[in-house]
């Protein structure tokens, strides 16, 4: 073996650093290059409003991750709808929410040749390049609960308006705080696309004037893992002890707070809430932990998706703004701007309701 | 256990004292030619391949193995180097995080509007870097490469949430992006580009391993290290260079995930090293060092993709794959152990019988 190792080893970093630098005078690939590079082809299909809802479509739920009680309800209500117009539904997904799992998935579902793929997406991008190919294949896309990328889709199945969201989980906990005292959030992964949405959106109703007695002292990330969840309560409120109200804008991160707060001394000292499922929070609705959450109805979102992707492979409609499908029992809806379809304003649950849902 | 002493002197590493020494060789010799772990898992790809093709609709298509042998690319190109270290008693579990750190600083860089040309460089420099530093601490400060590993492993993805923070950078340029992806192949084939480099690391790889002195001096310090260094090999330059090799490799497997998702987050990669150590030692290398063959560790990898790519074709749930890995992997642990222990007894015997027939006098 030759000396002079360390040398060496200084003479390639040496010299990828005067590559690097040589390279940075050259003109090269910049973002503002890339964003002309980027744009899809325009949807050129015509719909035919007539067109009858075809029997057999395969349509795949292709959730976050599976393990995910809220979105197993979402799931199946989905799965319920494609029955309902003879055609065959299932949910596959990777057991993380890691974007990077949801791509494979959708490669094998291209694979499988299925009708439509139904997505709640964990990165808007990292998604896109695999949704394109299927697109290509003629496989229909809709998301639902957190959106792709716009031309990475046909549809996007909003299950409420963000500002509904944002503002009103806002406004839920001022009035239980009668407007005053540290808040702060409880979110799921850093990258989620529906998290950030809302989180902005409730950063901004809470700039206005009738908030100045509440501040926001820190978004805490669970990664929708119950423990990590669990564990990122306790230390919010370790760490801020005159912390008043949490917010959870994910079910995950609402349950684990809530079990948290009701064994431990901060039980009626600290306001929760959020978004949760009525099963998982009953408990804590009966016992005083929270006060009341909201969400909208998970089973109809799914519902409701499964029949606008039906709508799609059908031809009914294409995406664009304007078109109008029926989604069985929930009636007539009319796809928005940037091909969304809103399902509706999200329910408050109390324990004068809460017995009223089973999901 | 003791290996037999015909053996022992046919070994390329040097003898006298400590533990015997097992190179990669005994392996050939005796029932184990037919026996050897990474000769199975070929055969099991085969297997799984066969299979495949027979039972599952689409599973040969090109597309699909495209996309499956893509979503490999990774992992394939990580666990070269890691071939390496393990094959020599060490072991880089900051890969991923340095994945994470390439491809947070790429889509930092990205958005402050640098060159792409410029960005990959300086991506790999950081990389180097932190192969670098793994490597002078356990080299030049002498810890376990478990340890430090562990702990860059957290550093280098702390650092990428502090360079990118929850930001994702998408928008990279499609010049670069389509060689990352699994529709553009090498024309005539269904090998997307990533593989296509693969394979020629891989060679090289194998090359340098299995044909060179360097390789032998690998096998030798993961063999017994005292004895290695007593033989004159280099043993800490070694490492060194291994560790840095493996940060090399490692940003740009980073620079390959940004571009094939598309999308640089903090989070790329996030927990891939334990996937990529598990093909390696599905491959038959052993973890204590000192055995295994890189062929052993390609075909671990493209196992462990194909099967994967096989029960979600089939409609398996996520859980159950997991759990097929597990139970693969410990088997690939236990079975060449099993079969050296049932070995080493039966040298024992055919020993004591020859001793006692020698101490009969019925020996020439």
């Amino acid at each position: 073996m030759r000396p002079h190792h360390r040398s060496r080893v200084l003479a390639v970093t040496a010299a990828a650093c005067a590559l690097s630098v040589t390279l940075a005078g050259c003109s090269g690939t910049t973002k503002s290059d890339a964003e002309d590079d980027a744009k899809d082809t325009a949807k050129n299909a015509k719909a035919d409003p007539d067109a009858p809802l075809k029997k057999g479509l395969e349509l795949a739920f292709l959730p976050k991750q599976i393990n995910n009680p809220y979105m197993t309800v979402v799931d199946k209500g989905g799965i319920k709808a494609a029955k309902e117009f003879g055609g065959k539904g299932k949910e596959v997904g990777p057991s993380d929410a890691k974007a990077s799992s949801q791509v494979s998935y959708i490669n094998t579902l291209t694979q499988q040749r299925q009708d439509a793929i139904l997505l709640a997406a964990n990165d808007p991008n990292a998604v896109c390049g695999p949704l394109k190919a299927a697109m290509k294949q003629d496989v229909k896309i809709v998301t639902y609960d957190s959106d792709a990328g716009k031309d990475c889709r046909h549809l996007f199945i909003n299950q409420a308006a963000s500002e509904d969201i944002g503002r009103g989980l806002v406004k839920d906990m001022a009035k239980q705080l009668d407007y005053k005292g540290d808040i702060a959030i409880l979110s799921a992964t850093q990258n989620a696309t529906n998290q950030n949405t809302w989180i902005k959106i409730m950063k901004d109703e809470l700039k206005k004037p009738k908030y100045k007695g509440m501040k926001l002292v820190k978004t805490a990330y669970g990664d929708d893992v119950d423990q990590k969840s669990f564990q990122e309560t306790q230390g919010l409120l370790k760490a801020y002890p005159d912390l008043k109200g949490i917010i959870s804008p994910t079910t995950v991160g609402l349950a684990a707070a809530a079990r948290y707060v009701s064994g431990s001394k901060y039980k009626g000292k600290v306001t929760l809430g959020g978004l949760g499922t009525p099963n998982q929070m009953r408990k804590y609705i009966k016992d005083g932990t929270i006060e009341q959450f909201s969400l909208w109805d998970a089973s109809k979102l799914g519902y409701l998706g499964a029949y606008a992707a039906a709508a799609l492979a059908s031809g009914q409609i294409t995406g664009k703004e304007g078109e109008k499908f029926k989604a069985g029992k929930l009636g007539e809806y009319t796809v928005g701007k940037d091909g969304e379809v809103v399902l509706g304003p999200p329910t408050v649950f109390t324990s004068k309701n809460i017995d009223d849902f089973d999901f | 256990m003791n290996a037999p002493p015909a053996t022992r002197a046919a070994a390329p590493e040097p003898p006298a004292g400590g533990p015997p020494v097992e190179g990669h060789r005994e392996a050939r010799r005796g029932p184990g030619r037919f026996l050897r772990w990474d000769a199975a898992v070929g055969a099991l790809l085969v297997a799984a391949f066969l299979v495949g093709t027979g039972t599952t609709e689409g599973f040969s298509d090109t597309a699909n193995l495209s996309a499956a042998l893509n979503d490999t690319a990774e992992i394939a190109l990580l666990a070269l180097p890691m071939t390496l270290l393990v094959v020599a008693g060490q072991v880089d579990l900051s890969v991923a995080s340095m994945l994470g750190l390439s491809s947070a600083l790429a889509g930092a860089l990205w958005d402050a509007g640098w060159t792409f040309e410029t960005i990959v460089p300086v991506c790999l420099v950081v990389g180097l870097l932190g192969g670098l530093l793994n490597g002078w601490l356990v080299t030049r400060v002498g810890l376990p490469s478990l340890a430090v590993t562990i702990g860059t492993l957290t550093l280098y993805r702390g650092l990428a949430s502090v360079v990118l923070g929850n930001k994702a950078v998408a928008d990279f340029p499609e010049t670069y992006a389509r060689w990352a992806s699994n529709t553009e192949t090498v024309p005539g084939t269904f090998v997307p580009y990533p593989l296509a480099l693969f394979a020629v690391l891989a060679v090289c790889a194998a090359l340098a391993l299995h044909c060179t002195g360097f390789g032998r001096a690998l096998f030798a310090v993961g063999a017994q290290e005292d004895a290695a260094y007593f033989a004159g090999v280099r043993v800490k330059r070694l490492k060194l260079i291994l560790f840095a090799v493996s940060g090399f490799v490692a940003s740009f497997a980073g620079i390959v995930y940004t571009l094939r998702y598309g999308s640089a987050r903090a989070d790329n990669g996030l927990g891939l090293e334990l996937t990529v150590v598990a093909a390696v030692l599905l491959g038959g290398i052993d973890f204590d060092g000192g055995k295994g063959t890189l062929g052993g560790a390609v075909a671990g990898v493209l196992l462990i993709g194909v099967l994967n790519n096989l029960l979600t074709l089939n409609d398996v749930s996520h859980e159950i794959q997991v759990i097929v890995t597990g139970a693969l992997l410990i088997v690939s642990v236990l079975t060449p152990r099993a079969i050296a222990v049932l070995t080493a007894r039966k040298h024992r015997r055919t020993a004591i019988s020859e001793a006692t027939d020698t101490a009969l006098g019925k020996a020439p």
